[in-house]
């Protein structure tokens, strides 16, 4: 494993991320809270503007209409690219 | 499909599969409009068409100049990544080795880029030779918006995501800049033909 940083006592590798991130990558979308990388709004999942009908699904920000999110699963595989959102933010677990 | 009703196809139908790339069907009279954003209504007046980047003589056409330039007709078999394809398409413009002949570049990349923010890349090598064009007329009429109206970029030996709708202008660069959906996981040459849908295919 790489380590640039030659501080071993200061950090973990990515798999002790892993069991928060599928925390969050499970959470019901429908509760989340997208913050704007575009035009910093704060608006619910459910708020926003879904064009279905391209190669994948394109999420768009009802304030500035600017991409948030694509995502697709397909025989492919699942991709999700959020370089358009801020913040993704759900209420806690359970 | 059986064996009785391949005896009732036309003796085109042996053609039609010849032109149908892996994967695809006819989709026929219907021309499906995909979009991932809403469509831009630029007046046709308002338009322009700008060649610019790594070239020694960037250069802007209005909508006027541009009806100028020589023109040509382009039938054409269409294919889009989804999965349909359309025989037969029709349509007027100029061809991008017009456009590109007097602004002369080191790059061997570009990238099409259009009014709502899309973009795509694309080889020079790939849109020049009598290959690409951008065309504001389609089966005889002014290209309509949703169909990329005033004028969308057409390179019909490529998966139609390639032919950018609403299309502004073209940036030359020198290094591979992959648009709106090559970065999402699509091929970055998108040959229907290998069937290059995705990173990898």
């Amino acid at each position: 494993m790489s380590d640039p940083t030659e501080e071993r006592d200061r950090r973990l590798d990515g798999n002790a991320a892993a069991g928060v991130l599928a925390e969050v990558m499970t959470m019901d979308p429908t509760t989340a809270m997208l913050t704007c990388a575009h035009c910093h709004s704060r608006t619910a999942l459910g708020a926003h503007l879904v064009y279905a009908d391209a190669p994948a699904m394109v999420l768009r920000c009802p304030g500035c209409m600017q991409v948030v999110m694509r995502c697709a699963s397909d025989d492919s595989g699942r991709r999700l690219e959020m370089t358009g959102v801020q913040l993704l933010s759900a209420p806690p677990v359970g | 499909m059986s064996l009785v009703s391949r005896g009732f196809h036309r003796r085109s139908s042996t053609t039609t599969t010849d032109r149908l790339p892996p994967g695809q069907y006819d989709v026929g009279d219907h021309f499906p409009v995909l979009s991932a954003g809403p469509t831009p209504r630029t007046p046709p007046t308002a338009w322009d068409f700008s060649v610019r980047g790594v070239v020694d003589a960037p250069r802007t056409w209005t909508s006027e100049e541009f009806r100028q330039l020589p023109r040509e007709a382009i039938s054409v078999d269409i294919h889009c990544v989804t999965k349909w394809s359309k025989f037969g398409t029709r349509w007027e413009g100029v061809a991008v080795d017009t456009l590109l002949a007097d602004v002369g570049t080191q790059g061997a990349h570009l990238q099409a880029f259009s009014d709502g923010g899309y973009t795509t890349n694309l080889q020079l090598q790939d849109v020049t030779n009598g290959r690409a064009w951008v065309v504001d007329t389609y089966d005889g009429a002014p290209l309509a918006p949703e169909h990329g109206g005033p004028a969308r970029l057409l390179v019909p030996h490529l998966y139609f995501w390639k032919s950018a709708k609403w299309v502004r202008g073209l940036e030359l660069t020198r290094a591979n800049e992959p648009g709106f959906w090559e970065t999402f996981g699509y091929h970055d040459r998108g040959d229907p033909w290998l069937e290059q849908r995705y990173s990898g295919d």
